[in-house]
Order: structure tokens, then C-alpha cells, then sequence
């Protein structure tokens, strides 16, 4: 069997062929838009106009709540960063931007700090899972600012005190609030605060680990 | 040998002459070629409930971004002119110029003011002199005729970019543009034959006088669907939306694509000063050209110097030409484009029978009216 040509039928008045009153219609249309916007725009007033653009560097858009800007380091009330280098967030970011060094905390409460903590803005690629991850609320990302841009590379590399700079103290309690936690959630005496958290036992050793490492 | 500068002697013609071209070329056509390339961005947006290009400045002066044409221009001129190793030199370097010249030739013809007494500048209107300084580069009595032999020239431009490029897309862009510009041009010829029936006369400058009198004298009143398809024919012809077929960036990019700084430049100022002489040639043919209804009568009652009635006739047909050109690009960025086969159908299956049959019922009413 032959293959067959179907003819597509379109079905149109005189006018519609014409095409005259749908392209008086269309211009009609953007004339419209052009006389509001240009007259509005010439008047000075921005406001009666249909115009949507933002012009950028004097006028900004605030960026929404949940927006994942440049990251920042949070600090502990005593102006303490309040990062202890625990290597959670250069572990899970995809990108590898987060560069961190520890060092030994002066303080005595607290083991390790960040010697280094350096992010690459030109590498991350802003998932927000470094601030999921960090179990401190030490890193986070809602400076609502966008990553600025550089003339050099090196520029683009945040260094610790850069990001402390947008700091401020985080209400999350620092280290949860001690040994005192079930009183203080439960408001009860009930549950004895002498009892250890954590239920003792011998530690599980290396050779466990060694173990579980060969199983896998 | 003493320089013969008076009125009338030929060194005094050829200064004329010399000062009518480079005020209406570089002048006007180029000035207002200028001022739109950054207009139809800046319209386009304002359709578009966009801003467009607002930020060129010299200094403090902004002017709402009008200076955006010079830093275009810097711009072009600061770029590398390439041309490829394959491309055929010669060809390449002349085509941008074969584009242009024609879209700046065709501006001899068309009338841009009335008749200046030279030496009675300061007369009233009425008392005309012997030899006036025409308000015209050329009066030719070939009048339209010049145009259609210069604006089929003009398809070389295209043709010639897309050939000496060595390049299969600007090939087709250089095939297509001749194409349509040689459907369309039929068209054009057909449409503007009913208003050669309706005045009488091919001058252009004569056509303006024949509608100076009334509103109803002018060819868009007298020839509307001669109007109409002169209209859509002179946009094809300028190979723009919503027939910009050469060009058509998603597919084929067009005709200049291998084309870059000035050299591109020159195609796409080309593009405008077309526009520009295009709709002075509507202007001139279907809106009165540089009379208004009403004003030449006015001008002998109240005793207008000639030198007045000139700038004011000057004056109307730059406001005329202005306008029409700001109704061109309304059309360009609102209407979609056709496609390739829509356009010869249009053209040779629609637009040519109409102009046709035009201008058989133009001739039959010319001579039912001329014996009754």
C-alpha cells in the first residue's frame, strides 16, 4: 500500500486568511504595552507601569528566607567560633570546598577548633548539606548573600576569619545543655541525673572495627 | 579664473547639491539610522514591559541610554575583522558595501522638503522663483523606477556575503535573501503601479504635490491596498520580522555570519538606513510626503518667508519619517515569522494576484472618472 499524504484541512474564515485583523489585533496589543510602560517610565512613575525589571546595583530584590547564600561561621556567647573541627561538613559536601585544619581548643570544655576553615565559593555548588551536616550549628548559610564576584581566583576562597565576619551568636544551645538534658526536657525528677548517657560496656575495640571493616 | 559662487552659476548647484546629500545621508539617514538600532531595543523592551538599554552615558549625560549607538559602534571598531581563510576576499570585503550603498542611493529621489528660493529666502511663500533650489537631491523623472532598479541591486549585498563566505549556512541566508527579495520585488512594482495610475506621474516630488491639499489626496486614502502590499513588500524587502528569512537565528544564524566588527556593522546600520529611506519612500508615496493638508495655503495667507516654509515642511517630513520608522519596528518585534515556504506562497500565491487585480480596478476607476 502506497503511503498516503494526508492533506491537513485547515479550516479558517476569510478574515483568518487575511491575517489583517489578527496582526491589528497583536500590534494593538504590544502598542498598548508601549504606550503604558513608556509614557509611565517617561513620567517617573515606575510604579503604574507593567515594567518587571530590577535595575540591578541600585535596586535589589530581598532574596527569600530560605535562600542559600554565602556560608558563615556561627560563634558560642563567649565569641568563640563554635566549629570543634569535627570534619562533618568537608565530608559530606559533593564539591570538596570546604578545607578545614584543626587545632586544640585553649579552652578546656572543648577538644578541637578550626586552625583553618576555607571554603572555595567558585567550587561549591550551594546544596546546603555542609549546614544540614554540622552537628554544632557552626556553619551556616543564610547570609542571603550571593557569592561576589572576584577579579582572581584566590579571591573567591573564604578564610575563617571571612566567614566569621558575618557571624552572630546561634541560639542553639552549645553542646545541648549538659548532663541535665532529661530534667530540663521533661521537667521531671524522675529520671535519675547521676545515670551515665552512655550505657557502660567496653568500649568496642579496634579489632571490631578491623572486623567490620573486612566484612564489607 | 574667479570662483562663480551666485545663485544659479554651477559651482552654486554642485555646493547645493554636495550640502543636500551630506545633510540628508550622514545627516538624517545615518543620524536616524543611528538613534534607532539603540531605539528598537529600547521599544522592543518597552513591548516587552522590559527596561532595555538605559546605561551609556558620556558623564552625567544618560538621555535614557541613547549613547548606547556610540558604544556600539566603539565596540565594533575595536573588534577583530575576520575574515576566513576560504572566504573569497575580494567578494568578502565588498559585500557589506554592495548591502549598504544602495539603502543610501536610493535617498536621492525622495523628497525631503519643498522648494527653497535661494536669495529671496526671506520672501513670502507665494512669489516662487524661476530656478529654485529643490528640496530634493535628484528630480529625476524616472522617480519610483530609480528606486526599483537600486533596492534590486541591493540583493547583492546578501547574495555576496553568503557566497564569498564559504560557508553553507550563510549560503543558504544569501539564497534565501535573493529569493524572496526577487518574489517580493514584483510585488512591490505591481502595488505602486496603482499610485503611478492615481497621480499620474512617476517624480516623487510631484506626488507630494498632488497631495497636498487634502487628507483625502494622500495614497493611503487613494490606494489603501496598494498601500497595504507596498507595506508588506517593503519589509520583505528590508529582510526583517516577520520576513527575515536570511537571517533566522535558530537555524540558519544568516547571510553575515561570518561577518564580524565593522564589516558587520555596515550590514547591520544597512539594515536601518533601509528602513529609514524605506518608509521616506512610504512617506513620500502614500502620507504626503513633506506636506501636511491645509499647510501650503496657510503658509501664502499668513505671509510665510520661503526660508520658514521650508524648515517647517523640512520638520514635518522628519516627524512623518520618524514615526513611520517607530511603526516599523511596532511591526517587526510583534508579529512571528513565517516560514520559508509560507512566505514565497504568500507572496506569489496572495500578494501578487491582489496587486494585480489592483491595479486593473485602480485603471478602470482612473478612466471611468477621467471620461465622465
Amino acid at each position: 500500500m502506497a503511503i498516503g499524504v494526508k492533506v491537513v484541512t485547515r479550516p479558517g474564515s476569510f478574515s483568518q486568511q487575511m491575517y489583517l485583523p489578527a496582526i491589528a489585533e497583536g500590534m494593538g496589543v504590544t502598542f498598548r504595552h508601549f504606550v503604558k510602560n513608556f509614557f509611565g517610565n517617561v513620567v517617573g512613575q515606575r510604579k503604574k507601569t507593567d515594567i518587571q525589571t530590577i535595575e540591578y546595583p541600585e535596586e535589589k530584590k530581598a532574596y527569600p528566607a530560605r535562600h542559600r547564600g554565602l556560608h558563615r561561621l556561627m560563634v558560642r556567647d563567649d565569641g568563640q567560633t563554635r566549629c570543634v573541627a569535627c570534619m562533618m561538613c568537608p565530608t559530606v559536601c559533593p564539591a570538596h570546598c570546604i578545607t578545614i585544619v584543626a587545632e586544640e581548643s585553649p579552652d578546656g570544655t572543648i577538644e578541637k577548633r578550626p586552625r583553618i576553615f576555607e571554603i572555595d565559593e567558585l567550587r561549591c555548588v550551594v546544596c546546603g548539606l555542609c549546614a544540614e551536616a554540622c552537628p554544632c550549628d557552626a556553619i551556616r548559610m543564610d547570609t542571603l548573600e550571593h557569592a561576589k564576584p572576584v577579579y582572581r581566583r584566590v579571591d573567591a576562597v573564604l578564610d575563617r576569619e571571612e566567614l566569621l565576619s558575618r557571624s552572630r551568636p546561634s541560639t542553639a544551645v552549645q553542646g545541648g545543655v549538659g548532663e541535665l538534658w532529661r530534667e530540663k526536657v521533661t521537667g521531671s525528677d524522675q529520671i535519675q541525673a547521676e545515670a551515665p548517657l552512655i550505657p557502660a560496656g567496653p568500649p568496642p575495640g579496634p579489632t571490631a572495627i578491623v572486623e567490620f571493616d573486612r566484612k564489607n | 579664473m574667479t570662483l562663480d559662487l551666485s545663485y544659479g552659476s554651477t559651482l552654486f548647484t554642485v555646493l547645493a547639491a554636495l550640502a543636500k546629500i551630506l545633510a540628508l545621508l550622514l545627516g538624517f539617514g545615518m543620524g536616524l539610522a543611528s538613534i534607532l538600532t539603540w531605539m528598537e531595543r529600547r521599544q522592543s523592551a518597552m513591548m516587552q514591559d522590559r527596561l532595555g538599554p538605559n546605561r551609556a552615558n558620556i558623564g552625567p549625560f544618560r538621555a535614557w541610554g541613547i549613547t548606547h549607538f556610540l558604544a556600539d559602534a566603539l565596540k565594533f571598531l575595536f573588534k577583530e575583522d575576520f575574515i576566513p581563510p576560504l572566504a573569497h576576499k575580494f567578494f568578502f570585503m565588498w559585500a557589506p558595501v554592495m548591502s549598504m550603498s544602495p539603502a543610501l542611493i536610493v535617498a536621492a529621489i525622495i523628497p525631503f522638503g519643498s522648494d527653497l528660493c535661494w536669495g529671496h529666502v526671506l520672501d513670502p511663500q507665494a512669489a516662487m522663483c524661476e530656478t529654485p533650489v529643490l528640496g530634493q537631491i535628484a528630480r529625476l523623472d524616472v522617480g519610483i523606477l530609480f528606486y526599483f532598479a537600486l533596492s534590486s541591486l541591493s540583493v547583492y549585498g546578501a547574495t555576496l556575503a553568503g557566497w564569498a563566505s564559504h560557508n553553507k549556512w550563510a549560503m543558504m541566508g544569501g539564497l534565501r535573501a535573493s529569493s524572496q527579495m526577487m518574489s517580493y520585488e514584483v510585488t512591490m512594482g505591481m502595488a505602486v503601479l496603482g499610485s503611478f495610475l492615481v497621480y499620474g506621474t512617476l517624480e516623487p516630488g510631484a506626488m507630494v504635490l498632488k497631495q497636498q491639499d487634502s487628507l483625502w489626496h494622500w495614497g493611503i486614502f487613494t490606494q489603501p491596498l496598494g498601500f497595504l502590499l507596498f507595506l508588506t513588500a517593503a519589509i520583505a524587502e528590508t529582510k526583517r520580522t516577520p520576513f527575515d528569512m536570511p537571517e533566522g537565528e535558530p537555524e540558519i544564524i544568516g547571510y553575515f555570519v561570518e561577518y564580524s566588527g565593522l564589516r558587520f556593522g555596515m550590514f547591520f546600520l544597512g539594515e536601518f538606513i533601509e528602513i529609514v529611506f524605506s518608509s521616506a519612500l512610504l512617506i513620500t508615496i502614500f502620507f504626503g510626503g513633506w506636506s501636511l493638508p491645509g499647510l501650503h495655503d496657510f503658509a501664502i495667507a499668513h505671509q510665510w518667508p520661503n526660508l520658514v516654509y521650508f524648515l517647517a515642511t523640512v520638520g514635518i517630513w522628519s516627524v512623518k519619517v520618524f514615526l513611520f520608522a517607530a511603526f516599523q519596528l511596532l511591526i517587526r518585534w510583534s508579529l512571528p515569522r513565517f516560514r520559508s515556504d509560507q512566505l514565497m506562497q504568500l507572496g506569489w500565491q496572495r500578494l501578487l494576484p491582489i496587486s494585480i487585480a489592483n491595479v486593473v480596478a485602480t485603471a478602470l476607476v482612473v478612466l471611468w472618472l477621467n471620461t465622465k
